[in-house]
């Protein structure tokens, strides 16, 4: 902190401009301790400030929203006295560079968000996005990052239920690590990250204060990576930014903090993540409209000779801020000693001051020592609440028509169905049999299937038979064609894995992984994707309730292509027995359910399918996007499926999504699900066999005459396909396959591309 | 009524669900704290999965000298009833009141998966209830869950029919497809798998019932 501050602003990851505003805020020049403050609170990572402008046109409001979006996490109303929790993160560039402790305390940061809230977590879901596995620098970090997500949630005791596995080469130097984590609560335990109370303590949990990851939101989090080779060439420059987790700590923290709500002893409660202490005690005291005294020496540090600067902003995990009033402060010490977590009062909650035209101003002040010289003085909001927004400049991309306009749809084909399909298939059991995936003994529906269900119970939850479903869904294929439609695409497709579990989605968190900010065509693909989701969300009639927006994902200048992933939290109002699944039986007749051809003028589209992009074919266009009709087909097979998990008794016996792959693909999964084959009479081609539109699904019935009646009342379509026979999967003139030559290739897919013997 | 005690150390995880498991069968279980030294009144003790004090030096090697460990060796020299179910299996071994040790997992990755066992010995206080030879499907969650001991233990656990469950497919390289041991006396038993998990058809397997039936019977058996 040597060069004087009109550079040190700059290095500091703030423009002139900002600099400038800091200036007009403060009515003078920022000290050296305060310009590092703004810093990491005005980084992208942590302000939102080219993406809040957007944001705020996606659907926020339903009767069943507690919480919606700018709080920790989302929380829901989801019947018999329980609320659940849900918030999704991205922890990309910590994973590109250190995979095993990036992907690790991503899945920490996510947890005390939500225990935040007041909520048991209870589940975890990781969508993850690398490069080929071709190349073994891939190979790696799926390596570390699997076992980073296992090493830390398994120990931490939180179940990972489900996620994606996405390999595309516009991640190879740039991968995605998302983390989303659902927790359960008594509706009446809800508590927000709230400072108030003049007088009342602030009080530090968990861990001490290192200098592991200082700037992590701003200079990590919030630039590219500017090496052609992504973080490869980075490493060392950047790794001290990634912090480095300790799940036993989470574990005891987790604990200490459920008991501390439980006690009534805690006024407001915030996590401490991006941009440490100093986001902590600015939020907190912004949301309460009060200032805030920190005595810097009274935090517990694990270095010597730490700066005031490092201490406010290291983001060393494992922490908690807990506001309480000082006569609960010998029961949150003992209760703390029982559980081995550290407590610590670092700071008072004091009187706003007068503003400049007589309103109250909350300051956050940093003290050396209570009564001891101020070291920074700003008002809270200024740095919580009062980043710059800008609505940069957006454009569409100069190759947009040109794009489009080279579709795969119309290629002659090429090889056989045989072989492209068995090319498609991919199990990532090898990925999931490494979580704990049954924590609780709520997983009803665990990983590798459309959607995860679980019981809706933990420990200090009222009795309820209900269940929660959760989806993440992503499709940068369709988004890099059209975001808007294809994030559109992809809400319903989420909607639609729900359906599967016979749940009914409730509310929607996000979390947009976008490139360079400052390139207009990333600003453009950031908000055609929100208007897609907008657009997706109101006619679905889905709130959102959270989000998360990753952008600077870039290497050497190249974007990712947008990914914009899907969190969807769904409820069923009875789980008795388990939804059918897969397992189609001898004898039952496939149908295919919803509306056969995609809407538009090309009924089996095949641009951005896994068929096309396996043979380098980027272009094409999307089809539209119908929500009323979709809508219709979702509830029906929701309200199916729901049915028996009821325990009522049905004639349908298995049904999956058509997702990637296409109906090729979940005839496959099917068939590979049971070691049962099928006959299924000519389809349109190869076109109808790998087409990805989302609005269909397979299902499996013992009574196409009565499924097709209900269907008919419900306005639903449905085709019949064939049946469940043999030992084959027999597609007339496209397909003919010996079933245990599919569950063999999907099985050994990923085990055999990432080189290992298992 | 049977009264269970669950032991909880910092950072045992599946307390929770060994309560409700034990609670659906009619006892009544609690949550004792590591730092407990006796357990009077108590029928049956069971040592719950999870990474007690974190397991970073080896898994078991802290919990050991929780102050609760003494009065567990008591209550089993005594004759009582002890289950240590995966982490609580391996504590069991670190305290030296079962043989052996659990060593990382053949392919070195953490396994969370369905697994069938064989039942090879009944006498024991978690296998009494069910038949030699049956098979019972329930899942093991572990990265050190291979069982592992020199050649005089393995002869000495086969000729006092201690090993009491074997894996059918084994997953993780146990020597000899050891699942689960007991002590000679069958009052002390270890298992990998996790039958707390398999108690419902709602969640794959109802087939762990008849193990934790026949603990939470077992104070009968050793009265």
């Amino acid at each position: 902190m040597s060069s004087p501050p009109e550079l040190l602003h700059r290095a500091l990851g703030l423009t002139d401009d900002e600099f400038r505003d800091i200036q007009q805020v403060l009515g003078r020049d920022p000290n050296q301790l305060e310009l590092a403050l703004y810093g990491v609170m005005w980084s992208e990572h942590c302000s939102y400030k080219s993406s809040r402008i957007h944001l705020r046109r996606l659907p926020t409001e339903a009767p069943h929203v507690l919480v919606g979006p700018g709080e920790n996490a989302g929380v829901i109303d989801a019947g018999d006295g329980i609320a659940v929790a849900i918030r999704i993160e991205s922890h990309n560039h910590p994973s590109a560079i250190e995979p095993y402790q990036g992907a690790a305390t991503g899945v920490g940061g996510i947890l005390r968000d939500v225990f935040t809230m007041g909520a048991r977590p209870l589940a975890v879901m990781d969508p993850l996005f690398f490069g080929e596995l071709t190349d073994a620098r891939q190979r790696w970090l799926v390596e570390g990052v699997v076992a980073g997500i296992s090493g830390y949630g398994n120990s931490v005791g939180v179940p990972t239920i489900g996620g994606e596995l996405t390999f595309d080469d516009c991640y190879s130097s740039n991968p995605l690590v998302n983390v989303l984590c659902a927790g359960a609560l008594p509706t009446e335990r809800l508590v927000l990250g709230v400072a108030s109370g003049v007088g009342n303590l602030a009080v530090l949990l968990g861990s001490s204060t290192g200098r592991d990851g200082i700037g992590g939101v701003s200079v990590l989090a919030s630039a590219g990576f500017a090496g052609n080779d992504g973080a490869a060439s980075v490493d060392d420059a950047k790794r001290p930014s990634v912090q480095v987790g300790d799940p036993y700590e989470e574990k005891r923290l987790i604990e200490a903090c459920l008991a501390l709500l439980d006690g009534g002893y805690v006024v407001g409660i915030q996590d401490l993540g991006g941009a440490g202490i100093v986001c902590a005690t600015s939020e907190t005291a912004a949301r309460g409209g009060v200032g805030m005294d920190v005595d810097v020496t009274a935090i517990p540090l694990r270095e010597m000779g730490m700066q005031p600067y490092e201490i406010m902003t290291s983001e060393s995990q494992e922490r908690m801020l807990a506001i309480i009033t000082p006569e609960n402060w010998d029961a949150v010490g003992a209760l703390c000693a029982k559980w081995e977590v550290r407590a610590s009062i670092v700071g008072h909650v004091v009187d706003p001051v007068e503003g400049a035209h007589g309103q109250p101003v909350g300051m956050l002040r940093i003290r050396n020592g209570f009564d001891g010289e101020v070291l920074a003085e700003v008002p809270a909001k200024s740095l919580a609440d009062e980043a710059p927004l800008y609505d940069r400049r957006r454009t569409r991309p100069a190759n947009f028509d040109t794009v489009r306009a080279d579709d795969p749809t119309y290629d002659e084909r090429v090889g056989s169905p045989n072989d492209d399909l068995l090319g498609l298939l991919v199990d990532p059991a090898w990925v999931y049999r490494q979580y704990d995936s049954q924590l609780f003994l709520n997983t009803v529906v665990g990983p590798g299937r459309d959607a995860a269900l679980l019981r809706l119970a933990g420990p200090g939850l009222p009795y309820s038979q209900r269940g929660i479903a959760i989806s993440t869904d992503s499709n940068p294929r369709w988004c890099a064609l059209d975001p808007r439609i294809g994030t559109a695409l992809t809400v319903a497709e989420s909607v639609a894995n729900l359906a599967c579990v016979g749940a009914t989605a409730k509310a929607v968190v996000n979390c947009l992984n976008f490139g360079n900010p400052e390139h207009p065509e990333v600003m453009w693909q950031l908000s055609e994707a929100i208007d897609g989701m907008a657009e997706a969300c109101i006619g679905l009639e889905l709130p959102v309730i959270g989000g998360n927006v990753s952008l600077y994902n870039e290497s050497g200048g190249n974007d990712i292509d947008p990914t914009p992933v899907v969190g969807l939290l769904g409820v069923l109002e009875s789980l008795v027995a388990p939804p059918p699944g897969w397992d189609w039986q001898e004898g039952n007749a496939i149908v295919l359910v919803g509306q056969r051809s995609a809407v538009g003028d090309e009924p089996f589209p095949l641009s951005g399918t896994r068929w096309a992009t396996r043979r380098g074919r980027r272009g094409g266009r999307m089809p539209g996007f119908d929500p009323r009709s979709l809508k219709s087909t979702f509830d029906f097979v929701a309200r199916e499926i729901a049915n028996i998990c009821a325990g009522g008794v049905s004639d349908i016996t298995a049904v999956h999504d058509v997702g990637g792959g296409g109906l090729g693909g979940a005839l496959a999964e099917m068939a590979s699900a049971t070691g049962l084959g099928a006959h299924v009479a000519a389809l349109q081609g190869h076109r109808e066999l790998f087409s990805e539109f989302p609005g269909r699904f397979v299902m499996a019935t013992n009574d196409v005459q009565a499924l097709s009646e209900r269907a008919a009342l419900a306005h639903v379509a449905i085709d019949v396909l064939g049946s469940v026979t043999g030992d084959r999967l027999c597609i007339d003139g496209l397909v003919d396959l010996d079933v245990s030559e599919i569950v063999s290739r999907r099985e050994g897919a990923l085990v055999e591309a990432l080189n290992l013997t298992v | 009524m049977t009264r269970i005690g669950v032991v909880v150390f910092p950072g045992s995880n599946c307390e929770y669900d060994v309560l409700a498991g034990v609670s659906q069968l009619g006892a009544t279980a609690e949550l004792v704290w590591h730092s407990q030294t006796d357990f009077n009144g108590f029928d049956g003790i069971i040592l719950p999965g999870g990474f007690a004090h974190g397991d970073y030096l080896r898994p078991g090697a802290l919990a050991r000298f929780s102050p609760v460990m003494d009065a567990v060796a008591r209550f089993a020299a005594d004759g009582g009833p002890v289950l240590g179910i995966c982490n609580g299996f391996q504590i069991l071994t670190e305290a030296g009141l079962l043989p052996g040790a659990l060593q990382k997992n053949r392919g070195l990755t953490f396994l969370c998966q369905p697994t069938t066992l064989t039942v090879t010995s009944t006498d024991s206080v978690l296998t009494h209830h069910a038949a030699l030879g049956q098979e019972l499907v329930i899942p093991i969650n572990h990265f050190s869950g291979a069982y592992t001991c020199d050649d005089e233990t393995l002869r000495s656990l086969e000729e006092h029919r201690q090993i009491v469950l074997r894996y059918l497919d084994n997953p993780n390289g146990s020597r000899d497809d050891i699942a689960a041991i007991a002590n000679i006396a069958g009052n002390v038993v270890g298992l990998m798998p996790h039958p707390e998990r398999a108690m419902s058809n709602l969640l794959g397997s109802a087939d762990g019932r008849i193990l934790l039936e026949g603990f939470v019977a077992s104070n009968v058996l050793v009265a």
